[in-house]
């Protein structure tokens, strides 16, 4: 028994298909969006990609760009057929490719939906990456002076006042690299030279961080250096000063932008699904009561229209049969002791001159 | 003579007043953009209402807005007349309110070229204004105890980091001021009791910045204090450092951000005025041609429409006469009036 059967009049017919045709359109429209927004997340992810290591962060943005393009490309062709719907005869071309089409377009909308869960599943990959990333980044914070590292100050310093974070789980990272080039430091003063050597690996650590943590919050001039050296300042206590620097970490900060930012895409994409899954219904009932009227015969007759043509558990087993069926076509018969050249007689041709060659000695 | 006389047929007629029709809209929409421009510089002007001493002036945005409104109006109205033009039986009621409208969008386009050069000029006021602000919230910079000026010091930290730029002038203007409040003052200390002492107003001066004037472009830390004392730091000479601080003023960045805005703002007034001149000089053809009918009663018939129906000489000199002629009728008559008193005495 057909599942979700309609009747459907002519002019039902007619309106369904200019309906489909118009929300076709709506949804080349949506594909646009789904471009436009994985566009977007990769430009936004792109514009970090110094603070991040290079893991498979791209594949959501890439889904979607992908998705979206392929969303333009089906609907167009689904207006045209919807739009063709309306006439019987110019139907009959169409008639073949219905089929294919609705199940490509089924396929494309689980793909919307993959891309969808992408979008809130990736906060893990994500953190993974902004916590090596900025790890790396931190470290090459004072190779000013290096190739292809001499903008990462900059770059570590705008990000700090931009996101008013510091450090990458806190300011206190900053105290377990040396944040200051050798270049900057005066190796005959006994202060310095004490402090390399006091280090296992020879670093120069320090109770300090860059300009760019200070929060503009703070109602006193920024305190920046000893700042776990109460007695350094006036007036100051580091365990209850809030306001001095910004106490978030800059992976926390990132990842709650990002995570924002794929949350509003995820439900967007949700959105766009739950579209797409609505015109590919309505598609598939023009396609059924279209396929019925060319049975019957006469187009301005009425018509049946349905989801599926049998239940569901049918359908689903006769799906199966078929994958069955085309598996066996694929499979070589071999009931023959598993050989499939047991039948076929050897005749061999041994050259232009048919001499079989000389035996090689075997040595025992 | 009529100035820029030129002949219509009936087909001229309506694709001129469709034409203008159109036009009419555009104009709207650019009233609309004359009001959204007006809208977004007072915001911009409120942004920074703190370090301009609050005396920045807002009669400039506030003439962009009521121009944009005026536009709008008087758009939708000249709209209708030219939708209604095309039919000279509807335009017969427009007839004797063409001419005062026309006279109306001369005066409004006087006034948006006025508005144009008013935004080219505004620079030099906000100048003042700027400094003379600056000046004060430097002053109240430490002061983040005080009621009324607790924010001070991160709305002048955030302008120095979004716009990039340091003290008034330069950074240099911090070394004359006190920015750091005594309550973070340790008195007990001889360094800042001699600092203190050796100051005739009895402020608490140094050579340093607040860390808002640090460079991210610099290569090394960034140094704030001691920084006219070469021997404090290692490998540095702050003759030669031209990346540690912002080397430009917050009065010139901000000048310059906001002459930006306002130059744009007057170029686009300026085009949004020749607009305006356009649809005037087309209603004015509009309304002559139809006036000029060679056969009132066949709408088919050819006409003239022109500019000014004298030389501009001539128009000037009518009007001229026609002020005088108005003055002279709201004088009080001196004879008459003393008659009176005469046989009183």
């Amino acid at each position: 028994m057909a599942v979700l059967k309609v009747k459907f009049t002519k002019n039902k017919r007619d309106k369904l298909a200019q309906v489909l045709w118009v929300l076709n359109w709506v949804s080349v429209v949506t594909g646009i969006i789904l471009f436009s927004l994985g566009l977007f997340l990769k430009v936004e992810i792109n514009k970090q990609r110094e603070v991040m290591s290079d893991r498979d962060i791209h594949s959501v943005p890439n889904m979607l760009i992908a998705v979206g393009l392929i969303a333009c490309g089906i609907n167009f062709l689904g207006g045209k057929i919807c739009y063709d719907c309306v006439d019987t005869t110019k139907f009959q071309r169409w008639k073949l490719l219905m089929l294919p089409y609705i199940i490509c377009t089924f396929f494309f909308t689980f793909c919307i939906l993959v891309g969808a869960l992408m979008c809130y599943t990736m906060r893990n990959e994500l953190e993974e990456s902004l916590d090596q990333g900025l790890r790396d980044a931190m470290r090459y914070y004072k190779d000013t002076d290096m190739p292809g590292r001499c903008f990462l100050k900059r770059t570590l310093d705008m990000l700090q006042i931009q996101f008013q974070c510091c450090g990458n789980g806190g300011f206190r990272d900053w105290f377990h690299i040396q944040w200051v080039s050798n270049r900057y430091l005066d190796m005959s003063r006994k202060e310095v030279v004490d402090r390399l050597r006091s280090n296992v690996e020879g670093k120069y650590l320090m109770d300090a961080v860059p300009f760019s943590c200070c929060s503009v919050y703070s109602p006193r001039p920024c305190i920046q250096h000893q700042i776990t050296n109460n007695s350094a300042h006036f007036n100051y206590d580091h365990q209850t000063e809030e306001l001095n620097l910004w106490r978030k970490g800059c992976r926390e900060a990132l990842l709650e932008y990002y995570t924002q930012i794929m949350q509003s895409i995820g439900l967007t994409v949700l959105i766009i699904w739950l579209f797409e899954i609505s015109v590919l219904t309505g598609v598939r009932y023009l396609q059924t009561a279209m396929e019925n009227v060319l049975r019957q015969g006469d187009p301005d007759c009425e018509s049946d229209g349905w989801l599926l043509e049998n239940s569901l558990v049918e359908t689903a087993r006769s799906n199966f049969n078929i994958i069955k069926n085309l598996g066996k076509c694929n499979q070589i018969d071999t009931a023959n002791n598993g050989d499939p050249n047991i039948d076929v007689p050897s005749t061999a041709h041994y050259g232009p001159d048919n001499v079989p060659p000389k035996q090689i000695p075997m040595v025992n | 003579m009529a100035l820029l006389k030129v002949k219509f047929d009936l087909k001229k007629r309506v694709k001129l007043a469709q034409g203008l029709w159109l036009m009419y809209w555009f104009a709207v929409m650019a009233g609309v953009l004359v009001f959204s421009m007006g809208l977004f510089f007072k915001i911009e002007l409120r942004k920074r209402s703190e370090i301009m001493d609050n005396n920045e002036s807002h009669f400039v945005p506030n003439l962009l807005i009521a121009m944009g409104l005026l536009a709008c109006g008087l758009n939708i109205f000249g709209g209708k007349i030219c939708y209604d033009s095309l039919d000279p039986t509807k335009f017969a009621k427009w007839k004797s309110v063409v001419k005062p409208f026309l006279i109306t969008c001369f005066i409004f386009n006087v006034l948006l070229f006025i508005t144009a050069l008013l935004c080219f000029s505004l620079r030099l006021a906000l100048q003042f204004t700027l400094a003379e602000g600056l000046k004060n919230s430097m002053k109240f910079y430490k002061d983040t105890d005080t009621p009324g000026r607790c924010f001070m010091k991160k709305t002048l930290d955030m302008m120095q980091m979004e716009f990039r730029c340091c003290g008034n002038n330069n950074y240099r203007d911090w070394f004359e001021i006190q920015w750091v409040s005594n309550r973070y003052l340790d008195f007990s200390a001889k360094q800042v009791k001699d600092r203190i002492h050796s100051n005739v107003d009895g402020q608490y001066l140094m050579d340093g910045v607040p860390f808002s004037c640090c460079n991210p472009s610099s290569p090394r830390p960034c140094i704030q204090y001691q920084m006219t004392n070469n021997s404090a730091h290692y490998s540095y000479d702050h003759y030669t450092e031209e990346l540690n601080i912002w080397k430009r003023g917050c009065r010139d960045a901000l000048v310059s951000y906001y002459g930006g805005l306002m130059n744009t703002i007057g170029a686009l007034v300026l085009l949004v005025t020749v607009l305006e001149v356009g649809v005037m000089v087309g209603l004015q053809y509009v309304n002559t041609s139809l006036a000029t009918l060679v056969n009132p009663e066949d709408p088919e018939s050819e006409s003239e429409g022109w500019l000014l129906e004298k030389s501009v000489k001539e128009t000037f000199t009518t009007i001229m006469g026609k002020m005088k002629a108005m003055g002279k009728s709201n004088q009080i008559e001196e004879g008459g009036a003393e008659q009176p008193a005469a046989t009183a005495s």
